[in-house]
């Protein structure tokens, strides 16, 4: 590899702007997600019964009366499927078994030749519940007042990084302890000292959640889903239902939006509890528009206290941060949510003295799960706002605070870890630029107020340490390339990036590399899951290394023919060239099937497979409890984010004039893709900032549809948004990248609260930023009539 | 379960079809006629993922019964392209990168469509006006609205 390695030249496909590859089946309608696989004439249709209460103990189960309900041909129940699962805490089962733990829990799940039929056989399934007093505050269910949810948490497996507390509801407590803040308040000049509610929100991809399961007369399972992670339910599925992961196949088409919703294992394991009572048949269930608001993964809710201190020029000295996740009734994800929140905790400051308490708390809500920016958009909302207070009080300009303050090449993170080169300095200069922050202007009217605000984030990919990537690659007859890889194309352009990066390594065109899809764990290489924004760095490091092993492997052959080494060799253009004799010859004629040996003494070489695979292994874990150690997270992510805004003072109303976003991607693959998801990002994090929440009454979700929770449709985004990147290498990022998938949502909260303070001196404690609470919010101050 | 025989046409495409009474224009499409490129978000007329050009009129085709029908134009987004040839919107939408995950694209592409059918020219907040119906989380819509700038500006 180091021959090949010496050979790599400027890229030329790695950098461009390249179009997509999986787009003109998108545009003609041809393209395949998950309902439009067609199964034929046996297939069933599957509805789920679920719980009506947010907390009960189910004291009966009578199924009698839907089994003989004509055309259906399954009825399951917990009862059958008592092995808990969780991809951190297993906490969960498949269906509630003796109690229901929030409302919209799936407690039977019906197979029928119809839907209709499915969805009226759930209601014959008769379920005698005894209601249970319910939390529905996080800082609630923390005290020793409530009512315990999870009373054998204690006997939980889980991984060891995560901390439950048995006899409580806390299934993870993580800390950090650095330095001394109780003296450093003391040195402070200035402090802040605040508390923020972030709500509860749906991811809402428009393609439902959806997955067809069929096992054979033979006891293996095939399971089709819309899913960002085939792997990791192949491994959850297989360990719940005591099959061997060999014998359970999880084929993944397109996914139309995830955002990581359909990470991990909810509603996917239903039609697999069905199939292993009707051998040979496929069975079919989606959730309705309603089902995808609450019964499945949600954002999970964040209070948050922060008090954080500067000296009188503006240094940050101490923060002390204390969060309570409302993880809902299950935490089998949210643990790692709420860690993540811990370890990243400071935000991007350099911050000497730190405590953090990262406080995951069960509650009867719907279960939180992974979101886009994985807990860092509910800690930024806090961190961020709170920075920008500090910052006026102190009377240092915005900027300047943040820059003086930003976290640098060197600097002792929160955790312990040295920090990396990152280019935040730079992000920040590029959007107080793009928004003019530092000038101050009039509305446009004299009826609105007009005000600037800035924020800035990190991220790292929260995940285990140890989670891997595998590729291959390998040629066909016409001498064009092949991708094997296990990442999913969720509409991020994954699948574009891994073809350019297999180019550019393999020595071929864009053009003439194909991605081996759908994924399926049957033919695919093993990866961990799609999330976290990892798969450009991990993936794309598995890819690399699979093209520059085919490449060494051609190499080799052709060296070895032309009497030659493969120092003198390259391919480029798909065309192999010697520099030394001026020799080519194209690849289609050696990589299959191998070149002549002269004189006809036989041949040499033969089909061209390169192979690669990528793990971190550096990733340690942390003291539990000071939360300190040598290397918490493979890398951070940073960026910055800012918008001027105009606010009308008869209606609280926003409207945006511009707004700027900048992050480090350490290189950028493909930079069209690479504003893209900023472009996508930003957008999603201001509809979180201006309309999203689930709001929640005893447990109950009361708008669970687009009418009542709404999203920014098109006529939101009517303003100009300037997106930059900075490229600050990656050590260890192919071509020096690193992911940007999730971090554009993470500082957008923030950025529009800090706009808001500034255009009426109100600060609201947390989103939606609706006009109605700033109407409000601005009559009660006075400040509007 | 009564049937009504409707006669339509697809696509350019006349078709006659036994459908259930309650049967919709979506589950027809897609399940009849294997036109499965129409897709199915909400199942309410909410976000736009179903939306089809009916007699010149973007419609949810989630929300009209297929026993209406009877006689109607429908074009989908398999329509759109003819003769192997992407249509001016089609092609326009893939240079400006205005569709990721791709699931909201079809619906998109028809409102679109039907928008410079009716207005040829249309300002950048006629396009925004004309799209607010289709929801779409990944993009951000920026790509979307320069897509259709594009193909009304020949």
């Amino acid at each position: 590899m180091a021959n090949a390695k010496s050979k790599e030249k400027n890229p030329t496909v790695v950098g461009a702007s390249v179009p997509r590859n999986d787009v003109l089946e998108k545009v003609t309608g041809s393209a395949t997600y998950l309902d439009d696989i067609q199964f034929g004439n046996n297939l069933l249709y599957a509805r789920a019964v679920r719980s009506p209460h947010p907390h009960a103990l189910i004291k009966r189960i009578d199924t009698s009366k839907a089994e003989k309900f004509p055309g259906v041909k399954a009825v399951v129940t917990g009862k059958d499927f008592p092995e808990r699962i969780g991809l951190y805490l297993k906490d969960k089962t498949i269906f509630a078994t003796d109690r229901v733990r929030f409302l919209g829990e799936p407690v039977a799940a019906v197979a029928a030749v119809s839907e209709e039929i499915a969805q009226k056989a759930c209601t014959l399934v008769e379920v005698e519940y005894e209601p249970l007093e319910g939390v529905f505050d996080a800082e609630y269910g923390a005290s020793d007042k409530a009512p315990l949810l999870h009373p054998d948490l204690g006997k939980y497996e889980c991984v060891n990084f995560i901390f439950p507390k048995a006899g409580t509801n806390i299934s993870n407590h993580f800390k950090i302890r650095k330095g001394n803040v109780e003296a450093a308040w003391k040195e402070c000049a200035f402090i802040v000292d605040k508390t923020y509610k972030i709500p509860h929100i749906q991811h809402v991809p428009i393609e439902p959640h959806g997955a067809v399961a069929m096992m054979d007369q033979k006891g293996k399972v095939t399971l089709w889903a819309s899913s960002q992670s085939p792997f990791a339910q192949r491994n959850l599925v297989a360990k719940a239902l005591h099959i061997s992961h060999s014998d359970l196949r999880v084929i993944a088409p397109l996914v139309g939006g995830g955002f990581g919703s359909k990470a991990g294992l909810t509603m996917e394991a239903i039609p697999v509890a069905l199939a292993t009572k009707l051998p040979g048949v496929p069975i079919k269930f989606i959730l309705t528009r309603e089902e995808e608001f609450y019964t499945n993964f949600v954002r999970q809710g964040l209070t948050i206290h922060v008090k954080v201190g500067c000296d009188k020029d503006g240094n940050l000295l101490a923060l002390k941060n204390t969060m309570y996740w409302d993880g809902g009734a299950s935490t089998e994800y949210g643990t790692n949510i709420t860690r993540a929140g811990g370890y990243s905790s400071s935000g991007p400051y350099d911050i000497p003295n730190v405590e953090t308490d990262s406080i995951c708390v069960y509650t009867n809500h719907p279960i939180g799960g992974a979101y886009r920016g994985f807990g860092m958009s509910e800690l930024h909302t806090g961190i961020d706002q709170a920075i920008d207070e500090l910052a006026e009080k102190s009377g240092i300009e915005r900027v300047k605070f943040l820059k003086q303050n930003a976290i640098a090449e060197g600097d002792i993170v929160v955790t312990g870890m040295t920090m990396h080169a990152n280019g935040i300095q730079q992000c920040i200069d590029n959007v107080a630029k793009a928004i003019e922050f530092t000038k101050k202007e009039k509305p446009s009217t004299p009826d609105r107020l007009r005000g600037k605000g800035i924020a800035i984030m990190w991220k790292a990919p929260a995940m285990p340490p140890n989670p891997g990537s595998s590729a291959w690659v390998e040629l066909s007859e016409d001498g064009k390339a092949t991708v094997g890889l296990g990442g999913q194309e969720i509409g991020q352009g994954t699948f574009t990036v891994m073809a350019q990066i297999a180019a550019e390594a393999l020595g071929v065109k864009y053009e003439d590399v194909r991605i081996a899809g759908p994924v399926d764990t049957q033919y695919s290489p093993y990866e961990w899951q799609t999330v976290a924004s990892r798969l450009t760095w991990s993936m794309g490091n598995a890819v690399r290394l699979a093209a520059l092993d085919a490449r060494k492997q051609i190499l080799d052959v052709v060296a070895e023919a032309w009497h030659e080494t493969p120092e003198d060799l390259d391919i480029v253009n798909g065309m192999v060239v010697s520099y030394k004799s001026e020799q080519e010859t194209p690849l289609a004629n050696l990589v299959i099937y191998g070149l002549p040996k002269p004189n006809d003494e036989g041949w040499m070489g033969g089909p061209i497979v390169g192979r690669g695979s990528f793990m971190p292994k550096y990733v340690t874990n942390l003291d539990p409890e000071t939360g300190q150690g040598p290397r918490a997270v493979v890398h951070y992510t940073v960026g910055c984010e800012g918008l001027d805004i105009e606010i009308e003072k008869s209606t609280g109303k926003i409207h945006v004039i511009r707004a700027g976003a900048s992050f480090d991607v350490g290189k950028a693959i493909n930079p069209a893709l690479v504003k893209a998801q900023v472009e996508g990002g930003f957008v999603q994090g201001l509809s979180s900032a201006l309309f999203e929440e689930i709001r929640l009454r005893n447990g109950v979700m009361t708008n669970p549809s687009f009418v009542d929770y709404r999203i920014a449709t098109s006529a939101d985004t009517a303003f100009p948004l300037d997106t930059t990147y900075v490229e600050v290498p990656q050590d260890d990022g192919p071509w020096g990248a690193r992911g940007v998938g999730e971090h554009p949502m993470v500082p957008t909260i923030a950025a529009l609260g800090n706009a808001i303070y500034d255009a009426t001196g109100i600060r609201l404690d947390g989103p939606p930023f609706s006009a109605e609470k700033i109407f409000l919010a601005m009559l009660d101050a006075g400040k509007v009539e | 379960m009564s049937y009504s025989r409707i006669t339509l046409t697809v696509n350019e495409v006349v078709e006659t079809v036994d459908v259930p009474q309650h049967m919709t224009l979506l589950q027809m499409l897609r399940e009849k006629l294997s036109l499965t490129g129409t897709k199915n978000g909400c199942t309410a007329g909410e976000c736009g993922a179903c939306t089809v050009m009916m007699n010149d009129e973007p419609v949810n085709s989630c929300m009209v019964l297929a026993a209406e029908c009877d006689g109607a134009n429908i074009l989908t987004v398999e329509g759109l392209a003819k003769q192997g040839k992407l249509s001016k919107l089609q092609d326009t939408i893939i240079k400006t990168g205005g569709v990721q995950c791709g699931f909201c694209t079809p619906g998109m592409l028809i409102s679109a469509t039907a928008l410079l059918k009716r207005n040829p020219h249309p300002t950048e907040n006629e396009i925004r006006e004309a799209l607010v119906g289709n929801l779409c989380r990944c993009t951000g819509y920026y790509r979307i609205v320069e897509a259709v700038k594009e193909a009304a500006g020949e």
